[in-house]
């Protein structure tokens, strides 16, 4: 194995920027302890007792993503596939991020679920509670396999120690910082760590762009390199995949990027999900995924930006293995252009949301395994210390299976398209059988369970052919969009047929569950009755949703 | 009604603790502004031209020090609302007598 050490990719920290490295895990785990004696119920521990302010579960929703997943992946792919990747944050998150505040929310924080599959249990069956519960799992320590890879890549390129080495170190560190607190401490963290990151890109951006000749210089640059035009625009080099550095065309970006994978990503994903159900009431909970619609239009100015400066900036960057890869594109800056003290807050914040990245699966594995395996199906009917301690069980066993999959990770050039990759085998059916679900009550229980598993069937079908040959696409990334697009279509019209030789539930049911029934807490309808309009979680989504379109124009 | 005077409890002291995320912010932002501010004053030659010859220390020095005394600033004006449950309410969009 090559060492980053070996190759140059090391990072040369002073004292100075290991004491703000210190200052900062000091904090952190002194936040742990105090909400560590606080935490009395395990309600408190896994949802952080419902009592936050929107702002705070907000900034911890896009800290939440804020992971590997952003930081090192989106940088990756703004060096391969150039402005494309905006896609994935005007297109691909934003307006599902406002769908989620403003029509699903109501009956996920309403129901008073404490999970996603728990949600599924209420509205189907229990077959299809345990396949969601179970492949839920299986997909958050995968994931937290990909954020515990980018924190051992840092540590990597900070230490020169062997990945092995890095992974494990990594590992024992993000295990410290979730048993001491409990998602109420990564909530707090995540927070924290948002600011942390942010004033460690906003200066590699600033002086990437000083060296490359401000946004003029880098485009004209990348005009005249091997990315060509075609990564310098969103839209109108789509009307054939052939044309643009993704390989994808509209059709593929809009269906199945932006509609279900990121619908699937952002409205399902309990990760996520779980920090609006910590907000203190259900206005708070609507507008915590659309305020974090906010800063999220503006995170690609310091990952893709960053991506395409590396690819002008670092000679031979997009190798297929080594130090060169696109995935290294935000190490290789930082060695390049940041003096000692801003070097330190950069590799700070890098490892930190890397840590809450993993910490944020494994606390929902934790969660999911506890609530919606352990105790629904194995060891029924205990005290609630029980269900705390397999918690904090579950999530030793999740860190040591994250190391694992960590190896896997390991084995892509370009983390995004691997988790691309899973979002489209485990998300994509989910979001179908949801939003079915939720908005046609008909929907019979055996549905749900046949259109989840046999939507999951038909992606990892598409993959497999993928992989073999058997059909050919012109990337990774689109090979992803079109296996979301043929689970979503797979997972509808199994929905439909299935509910026509299986019996419904009777609306009593259902109350809470599906739209037009009412019955979700204090009879909340789409169109919030909020008099502040600052507070309206409708007029801050359309908002947001305009913002998005009209970041489009400059760069159409 | 005892049950609900607990859950009240609960959520203030919740409240008070995660208010303060404010003063976490604030204090850590102060501090690593003055740090890196300081090294921003003392950068030689060579690490200004690391950065491209934009003194970037002093400057992102300042700024997240600013950063930390706006929270600070907004924690007085605005301080955590433990002692008296009827801001809590008002804060809020929960009825009265939730």
């Amino acid at each position: 194995m090559v060492t980053a050490a070996e190759s140059g990719l090391r990072l040369d920290l002073d004292l100075f920027d290991y004491l703000i490295l210190v200052l900062y895990f000091g904090t952190v785990l002194g936040v742990g302890f105090a909400a560590r004696r606080a935490i009395k119920t395990s309600a408190d521990f896994f949802l952080s007792g419902r009592s936050l302010p929107a702002w705070v579960t907000g900034l911890a929703f896009v800290s939440a993503n804020l992971g590997a997943l952003e930081i090192l992946g989106m940088a990756a792919n703004g060096a391969q596939y150039g402005l494309l990747t905006l896609h994935y944050y005007w297109i691909g998150a934003v307006p599902a991020m406002v769908f989620l505040g403003i029509v699903m929310m109501p009956f996920y924080y309403g129901s008073k679920v404490r999970s996603v599959p728990e949600f599924l249990r209420r509205r189907f069956n229990r077959p299809t509670h345990i396949f969601n519960a179970i492949s839920f799992a299986v997909a958050q320590v995968l994931i937290a396999g990909v954020n515990l890879f980018a924190l051992a890549l840092i540590l990597d390129a900070l230490l020169g120690w062997e990945l092995w080495v890095s992974i494990l170190v990594g590992a024992a560190i993000v295990l410290t910082y979730i048993t001491i607190g409990g998602l109420s401490s990564a909530i707090y963290n995540e927070v924290l760590q948002f600011f942390v990151i942010l004033a460690g890109l906003i200066p590699l951006t600033i002086v990437g762009l000083v060296k490359v000749g401000g946004i003029d210089g880098l485009f004209d640059a990348v005009r005249s390199g091997p990315l060509g035009d075609a990564a310098l625009h969103t839209w109108s080099n789509t009307g054939s995949s052939a044309d643009n550095p993704l390989g994808a065309n509209w059709i593929g970006i809009l269906f199945g990027l932006g509609f279900v994978l990121s619908f699937g990503y952002w409205t399902t994903n309990f990760a996520e999900v779980q920090r609006a159900l910590s907000a203190k009431d259900m206005n708070a909970a609507r507008r915590t995924p659309i305020i974090a619609a906010f800063p999220k239009l503006l995170i690609p100015a310091v990952t893709v930006i960053p991506g395409l400066i590396a690819v002008i900036t670092v000679k031979g960057l997009g190798a297929d293995e080594g130090d060169l890869t696109y995935n290294n594109a935000i190490p290789l800056l930082m060695r390049d252009l940041l003096p000692n003290g801003v070097l330190g807050v950069a590799v700070t914040g890098l490892l930190a949301s890397f840590m809450a990245g993993m910490a944020a699966n494994v606390s929902g594995f934790n969660t999911v395994f506890t609530y919606d395996i352990w105790q629904a199906y194995i060891k029924k009917g205990r005290s609630d210390e029980y269900y705390l301690r397999i918690g904090r069980y579950a999530t030793i066993g999740g860190v040591v299976i994250g190391i694992g999959t960590a190896f896997i990770a390991s084995g892509y050039g370009n983390i995004m398209e691997y988790i691309q990759q899973l979002f489209s085998l485990f998300n994509a059916p989910l979001f179908a059988t949801f939003i079915v679900g939720m908005f046609w009550k008909r929907m019979t229980p055996w549905a749900g369970f046949w259109s989840l598993v046999l939507g999951f069937i038909a992606s990892l079908a598409l993959y497999v052919a993928y992989l073999t040959d058997a059909i050919a696409f012109n990337s990774a990334l689109e090979q992803s969009f079109w296996g979301a697009g043929v689970a979503f279509v797979t997972a509808v019209i199994v929905a439909v047929a299935v509910t026509f030789f299986t019996p419904s539930k009777p609306d009593d049911e259902l109350r809470g569950l599906v739209y037009g029934l009412g019955g979700t807490s204090g009879g909340e309808v789409i169109v919030s009755g909020e008099k502040v309009w600052w507070r309206n979680p409708v007029v801050l989504g359309v908002t947001a949703v305009v913002l998005a379109l009209a970041l489009y124009i400059p760069v159409w | 009604m005892a049950e609900n005077d607990q859950v009240d409890e609960k959520k203030l002291s919740a409240a008070a603790r995660l208010f303060d995320v404010r003063r976490v912010i604030g204090g850590l932002f102060v501090v690593y502004g003055v740090i890196v501010t300081l090294i921003g004053l003392f950068d030689s030659q060579a690490e200004i031209d690391k950065a491209e010859g934009v003194r970037i220390n002093l400057w992102m020095g300042l700024g997240m020090l600013v950063l930390g005394l706006l929270f600070l600033l907004w924690l007085r004006l605005n301080p955590p609302k433990t002692p008296d449950p009827s801001d809590l309410d008002t804060d809020d969009d929960r009825p009265p007598a939730h």
